[in-house]
């Protein structure tokens, strides 16, 4: 079932002088989603969320929130941004409460509405206690929460967090993750990080951006499929000659590892029962026979540490858009 | 919407002791000032009594104050102008304008107000020592007025000019030191004009203080207060395309 597509971006690039931050970047957003950001520093992710929150104009391209372009009808299109930028825009001198306010007020929520949604954003973050303090005084966490419940105050569409976690201790980190969590099933969420665990703890899509373009783009269920990587690793006391275990249906290179273990990479079907079978068969001596996982860890240093992108699976420059889940 | 940025604005300037601090000393230099013009006042009263078609108290005490408050401001008013854009923009604090709903115009006029209603402040606290004179004696109301339209002009413009400096830089110093340098070489450029014969006209048509003196003495001329209007103009649409420029690609 097709969701309704919060945030359309298309071809977008942002040149800083002769540098381009971002180049040619697309990709949507549905309700229910929620996105997970990621890129080395430097690739362009927070560029490329000012752009997102108007913040900074593309050099090409169009934004479309909730169909309404960016350009074109700038505020309406801001009404439904709640955005959390890297360093929390708070004004040091006003109280919590104070501060809330204005931002509510910014976004043209009044009267009872505002009253409503400053103590609904405040019990979020869990702020009650500290609304009459002054934002200066409080902690980096408490700071970081008070830029977090700024964003999602006016219960906007869409939530752009620019690694809202950080400056968090555990629990804190914990309590945001679940807050974020919560706010992904009925606003769509954009949060980028270096966080990777992260990623896969409260993101259903994953986004590697690197150079300013999208290197890796799917569902966090397409992530599970690259993560099962299409390689085998097994050790054999009496090893035959390579020729042979190539010649095993589906095995389609091999690799002799510093260890002594080989790295079989298959294609199709896993072949790890046919080998087991050979390998008794043929007396090889199988003594480990592992499937071998890759993290998202591996998969994000072997997209941002190389030009080219990785082999498995369908990611290029211009990565596929994924259904709405 | 420009309201309550503008009232963020002026909060957040008495939330610091600078404005304090300010509101102090130019209220203590004008306290002083005024009664240095009383004193003088006093001193020659008795031979103005006897001239003919003598100058009255608002012209020896309110003109003068009212001439030597817009000199004050101009050292003072960089040093509160100077934050406004510059900070936001040190502070990262520009981002919550900016992806808020509301337009650049807002963001400007709503800061320029905010400014402007800190000097209003100044200009109330001297329109009060101009008014205790009614305890004694009678004053010149309409050349009261025209000198406090003077003054309330020559604030906003100073208030433009310093916005504007303060939306080209994130250091707020050298936005103070820039508005300092823009205002007081149009405070002082018709000073050329004086010895020239040529380019007279121009320069001191340009000079800030030209056009106040002469609603001081009580002269209203439209082309004064268009003057001041135009030059307040010129720099918010300056600050507007300024701050919009930092957005686009360059």
């Amino acid at each position: 079932m097709a969701q309704e597509i919060l945030i359309d971006a298309e071809h977008l690039y942002r040149y800083y002088g002769p540098t381009c931050a971002v180049r040619d970047v697309g990709f949507q957003l549905a309700k229910g989603d929620v996105l997970g950001f990621l890129g080395p520093n430097g690739a362009g992710k927070s560029t490329t969320m000012q752009m997102l929150t108007g913040n900074l104009a593309p050099s090409a391209g169009t934004i479309r929130v909730r169909g309404i372009d960016l350009l074109d009808a700038p505020k309406r299109a801001k009404h439904e941004l709640g955005y959390l930028p890297e360093q929390p825009p708070l004004y040091r001198e006003h109280t919590v409460d104070e501060f809330l306010t204005y931002c509510g007020r910014l976004h043209r929520v009044s009267g009872d509405h505002l009253r409503v949604a400053v103590g609904q954003a405040k019990q979020r973050c869990g702020l009650g206690a500290v609304g009459k303090r002054l934002i200066g005084n409080l902690s980096k966490g408490y700071q970081q929460r008070v830029g977090i419940a700024q964003a999602i105050l006016h219960n906007p569409a869409v939530v752009i967090l620019d690694e809202p976690t950080v400056g968090l201790d555990p629990i804190q980190i914990r309590e945001i993750r679940a807050l974020i969590r919560e706010l992904g099933n009925d606003h769509g969420i954009i949060l980028s990080t270096h966080i990777l665990p992260e990623v896969q703890g409260v993101c259903n899509r994953v986004q590697i951006i690197n150079r300013g373009q999208l290197v890796f783009s799917d569902t966090m269920a397409g992530l599970e499929q690259h993560l099962h990587s299409q390689h085998i690793i097994v050790r054999l006391r009496n090893a035959p000659a390579p020729a042979e275990l190539l010649q095993l249906p589906g095995v389609a290179a091999l690799e002799l590892l510093d260890d002594g273990r080989l790295r079989l990479r298959y294609e199709g079907t896993n072949p790890a029962v046919a080998l087991a079978e050979i390998a008794v068969a043929r007396g090889w001596g199988l003594e480990e026979l592992i499937p071998e996982r890759r993290t998202l860890e591996q998969i994000f240093v072997e997209l941002t540490m190389q030009d080219t992108p990785i082999d498995t699976g369908d990611t290029g420059t211009h990565p596929t858009e994924t259904e709405a889940a | 919407m420009i309201r309550y940025i503008a009232a963020r604005e002026l909060k957040g300037l008495f939330l610091s002791p600078l404005a304090w601090s300010i509101l102090a000393v130019v209220q203590f230099i004008l306290a002083y000032l005024f009664l240095a013009q009383i004193d003088t006042y006093m001193q020659y009263a008795p031979q103005l009594a006897g001239m003919e078609d003598a100058p009255g108290v608002t012209d020896v005490i309110v003109a003068p104050l009212f001439g030597n408050a817009a000199v004050v401001l101009l050292l003072v008013a960089p040093l509160i102008t100077m934050r406004v854009l510059s900070e936001e923009k040190r502070n990262r604090t520009l981002s919550l304008l900016m992806s808020a709903p509301v337009s650049m115009t807002e963001i400007v006029l709503g800061k320029y107000l905010g400014v402007l209603g800190f000097f209003l402040a100044v200009l109330g606290l001297l329109m009060l020592m101009a008014l205790s004179l009614f305890a004694g004696t009678s004053l010149d109301v309409g050349k009261l007025l025209s000198g406090l339209l003077g003054l309330t002009l020559v604030i906003g413009a100073f208030a433009a000019a310093g916005l504007y400096m303060s939306s080209l830089t994130e250091q707020p110093t050298i936005a103070a030191v820039g508005s300092f340098g823009l205002l007081l070489l149009l405070w002082i450029i018709n000073w050329a004009g004086a010895s020239g014969e040529q380019v007279s006209g121009l320069f001191s048509y340009l000079s800030l203080v030209q056009h106040y003196d002469s609603l001081l003495k009580g002269l209203f001329n439209s082309a004064d207060v268009a003057y001041y209007l135009l030059f307040i103009l010129t720099f918010l649409v300056l600050s507007i395309q300024r701050l919009d420029a930092n957005r686009l690609p360059h």
